[in-house]
């Protein structure tokens, strides 16, 4: 007789608290085989032979670059896991950091006031997330609707910000948080990693973030539990909102221009890729902001990883798309019994 | 037929499954003949639902487990191959497509075809015939999606018969069934017997396998306890088998409501939904458990739905301790003070991921929670440890998921959530439906000793035997009015089950 019982199925049952950490380091593995794999291929091409040493994935400099790719995915990812937790979906990320990005750089140009881009993009993203929120709360529309809607609406307003243009500003006053480092580390890193952090408290030590993880394991019950699920909704998808908004300002910091068009375009499909790379569950209630770090880390990688290689622009697309769908298959058939995503 | 009698069609012999270092059955020694209405009892925990998935493929016993069919060895390596076997098992939550027809039901995974198309023709007379000797009043052209659970019960019991199925498996069939529709049920499992089906019927509720079965088996802790016939078959010793001792302290009920009922704790006036509520008026006193008895669909739970918030009420007025409340959400009731266990703890009350800790702080971490929102997670584990002690709650740990506990461990959990919250009023919507013996005596104790802390309790049950041994007064409700009351004062009716049913049922007559 065979075993439909997984031996991680089995772990769960006996011990609940080492499973929750196995799940919530999800794709480590995944991320360090993957690196590991790019440091001898980059070798490989740079040789013609298997040699550790001469690979140039694992240098401080290249890693230093992935990181600081990986930033603005992460902050975004950070948001999209909360809403993602309630079981909601923000497909609106994209635009509204466009849109964030153009107010960060007109209000940049205000003489002496341009430190006031940032709060501007921040106020921005925060206000057109919580016109999500509200749609959702109080008109019970699905998520993912009404957030296609503000992802074509909010695309255009981006555009209209600049009159279709994009906007300069060579003495950005905020630039330093796109280029600069501090001790040696760069600001989108450290933005990026304080996000993940600030995350990881409210979700996890205080009472707000237990609701969201209530409200998305089931929704009824935390009604009568006493949970006012509508502000649940408004404050998650405020925060995506928000932190999109802080996305926008990183990237019009990093380069000193936005365009209502072309940026953070397809910005949310990497979002949600990141989440759920990090394992997760789409239908909400279960996931960790830990794993959503190590999903973009991923991503990004990937990207850099095929480039570094030589891979063609063509084939990367190819080959990400295919790991995201292997990465949570594999991830599936280790935790099935109790995999949800 | 007369030759079949006795021969077991099914044979366990010493059958045990070990998960890790748990043993959750050992060495169970069973047999299911054909043409019987074998009754499977234990608590819950007690090895009942690993019987079952051993059965139907989904989990594999340990080595030395021995499982033969008709005088034959098998393997049961899958769900296809205990069909195959004629094993059909009919789970507590149905399995069917809503958004297909009966006939598309009963054939799902081996439709008939002509060619590359379905033969939807041979379908629908090869399922009206089994319909037929059912005595189903549905077509097999019916979507699944209008009929009631009762009939979706009967289109998995066709689906079984269709196919051929030599042993029926039944857990806990009736749970949310009416009176009649159980009736029905009961005289098609009798036919099905008399066809030469083996069935093993699941249940908590004895007066069913009193009723009903040939046999009665009883597991405990894991373990065969043994197997009563017919003749030897009686509650008293049945219950005794299960918890493994005796019944006497079952029902507790020690609190003195009647010699000195305290003052109205919640004044429910004029209460109506415009719908299913007529504007229904009553009182429970500080200390009292005032049962509210009724058959299913008299409004019972959608009355307290709206004494709790739950659904917007049309009219009527709530007061808790003579100050009106009017609570327009869940929440606001809860800061009222009244809590309200719902009947459905799996759809509505738990988060099933979450853990044992986390479910039961989930009404009070804001009233905890230290500035600026941050959790307080001594007190909240202060809490967990208390409740886990007073309530007697069996978890592997705080932080244990609490969709893997027992039913009665569950509602345990979702009772502790209301306590937390120091409630004066306590609305329990059948709080033992699918919880063992053991966890129910604990319940009712549990009811006991808060009524003698002066909380205020109404139990909305429907298990008479229940609403009788645990309430000081009950109020009947009839098609969404409130038609009577028996026991409180005195010179009232006395609360036996008759006089419930006498006015819980008499519709008609009064009608007239």
């Amino acid at each position: 007789m065979t075993s439909t019982h997984s031996s991680a199925a089995e772990a769960k049952r006996r011990n609940p608290a080492l499973a929750g950490n196995l799940r919530g380091l999800g794709m480590l593995p995944a991320l360090v085989l993957i690196a590991i794999l790019f440091q001898i291929l980059s070798g490989y091409v740079e040789t013609g032979g298997l040699s550790w040493a001469d690979g140039r994935f694992m240098s401080w400099n290249n890693l230093s670059i992935v990181t600081q790719q990986a930033s603005i995915n992460t902050v975004l990812a950070a948001g999209m896991t909360f809403v993602i937790l309630t079981g909601g979906i923000d497909l609106s990320v994209g635009s509204v950091l466009a849109a964030s990005a153009m107010l960060a750089m007109i209000a940049s140009l205000i003489p002496g006031w341009g430190m006031l881009g940032v709060l501007v993009a921040l106020i921005g993203g925060g206000a057109l997330g919580l016109i999500n929120g509200a749609l959702i709360a109080f008109l019970r529309l699905p998520p993912f609707i009404v957030t296609l809607g503000t992802m074509t609406s909010v695309r255009g307003l981006a555009r209209l910000f600049g009159h279709d243009n994009t906007i300069f500003n060579a003495d950005l006053p905020f630039a330093f948080l796109g280029n600069g480092a501090l001790f040696g580390v760069p600001w989108l890193v450290i933005i990026a990693l304080a996000t993940v952090v600030v995350s990881w408290v409210i979700l996890r030590r205080t009472v707000l973030g237990m609701r969201v993880y209530a409200v998305g394991g089931n929704p009824e019950a935390a009604r009568l539990a006493g949970v006012k699920v509508w502000s649940i909704s408004l404050f998650v998808y405020g925060m995506s909102g928000l932190l999109a908004g802080l996305g926008g300002a990183m990237s019009a910091a990093k380069l000193y221009a936005a365009n209502g068009l072309q940026v953070g375009q397809s910005y949310e499909l990497d979002a949600i890729a990141a989440v759920i790379l990090g394992g997760t569950s789409f239908v909400g209630g279960i996931g960790s902001i830990w794993g959503t770090l190590v999903g973009a880390l991923i991503i990004a990688v990937l990207s850099n990883g095929l480039i570094l290689t030589g891979v063609s622009d063509i084939w990367q697309f190819i080959i990400k798309g295919l790991v995201i769908i292997g990465a949570v298959a594999l991830d599936r058939l280790r935790t099935s019994g109790n995999a949800r995503t | 037929m007369s030759t079949d009698q006795n021969r077991p069609f099914l044979e366990m012999r010493n059958v045990s499954k070990t998960f890790g270092r748990v043993r959750a059955l050992t060495s169970v020694s069973l047999d299911i003949r054909v043409g019987e209405i074998h009754a499977l009892m234990g608590e819950n925990g007690a090895g009942k639902s690993t019987l079952m998935k051993i059965l139907s493929g989904a989990i594999a016993p340990d080595e030395g487990s021995e499982i033969v069919i008709e005088g034959r060895r098998v393997a049961i390596n899958g769900p296809m191959a205990a069909k195959q076997l004629g094993i059909a098992i009919i789970y507590q939550e149905l399995t069917l497509a809503p958004n297909l027809s009966v006939a598309e039901n009963i054939y799902l995974g081996r439709e008939p075809s002509r060619g590359a198309l379905i033969d939807r023709k041979a379908m629908v007379a090869g399922v009206e015939s089994v319909l037929q000797r059912l005595g189903a009043n549905f077509a097999a052209r019916d979507k699944v999606a209008g009929l009631s659970i009762a009939e979706r019960q009967l289109v998995e019991i066709a689906r079984a018969v269709h196919a051929r199925s030599r042993v029926l498996i039944m857990d806990e069939p009736t749970t949310t069934l009416s009176e009649r529709e159980t009736e029905r049920l009961f005289a098609l499992v009798r036919q099905l017997k008399q066809e030469g089906l083996a069935i093993v019927y699941i249940s908590h509720r004895m007066k069913e396998v009193y009723e009903l079965s040939d046999r009665v088996s009883v597991l405990r802790d894991g373990a065969y306890v043994g197997t009563l016939g017919r003749d030897a078959i009686n509650p008293a010793a049945v219950v005794r088998m299960m918890v493994g001792r005796d019944l006497s302290s079952f029902y507790k009920k020690e609190h003195n409501a009647h010699g000195s009922r305290g003052r109205p704790i919640l004044s429910v006036r004029d209460v109506s939904d415009g719908r299913r509520v007529e504007p229904c008026s009553f009182d429970i006193h500080e200390g009292e458990v005032l049962g509210i008895a009724g058959l299913v669909g008299a409004g019972r739970t959608e009355l307290a739905r709206l004494i709790f918030g739950a659904d917007p009420k049309i009219t009527g007025a709530i007061a808790v301790d003579g100050r009106d409340v009017n609570p327009r959400s869940p929440k606001d009731a809860i800061e009222a003070g009244i809590a309200y266990l719902t009947e459905d703890r799996k759809l509505l009350g738990l988060m099933l991921d979450m853990s044992v800790s986390e479910n039961i702080n989930l009404g009070v971490m804001s009233r905890d929670a230290l500035a600026g929102g941050v959790l307080n997670r001594a007190k909240g584990r202060k809490r967990t440890a208390e409740a886990i002690e007073a309530t007697g709650i069996r978890t592997a740990s705080p932080d244990a998921p609490v969709g893997g506990l027992s039913g009665g461990n569950q509602q345990k959990v979702l009772l502790s959530r209301l306590l937390e919250t120091r409630p004066r009023v306590l609305i329990l919507d059948e709080p033992t439906r699918g919880v063992d013996i053991g966890a129910k005596s604990e319940i009712y104790r549990l009811i006991d000793r808060l009524a003698r802390e002066g909380v205020g309790v109404a139990v909305i049950s429907s298990e008479l035997p229940e609403i009788v041994g645990i309430c000081d007064r009950v109020i009947v409700m009839r098609e969404g009015r409130i038609a009577g009351e028996v026991g409180g004062a005195a010179g009232a009716e006395q609360i036996t089950q008759e006089n419930i049913m006498a006015i819980a049922t008499s519709a008609a007559k009064e009608a007239a």
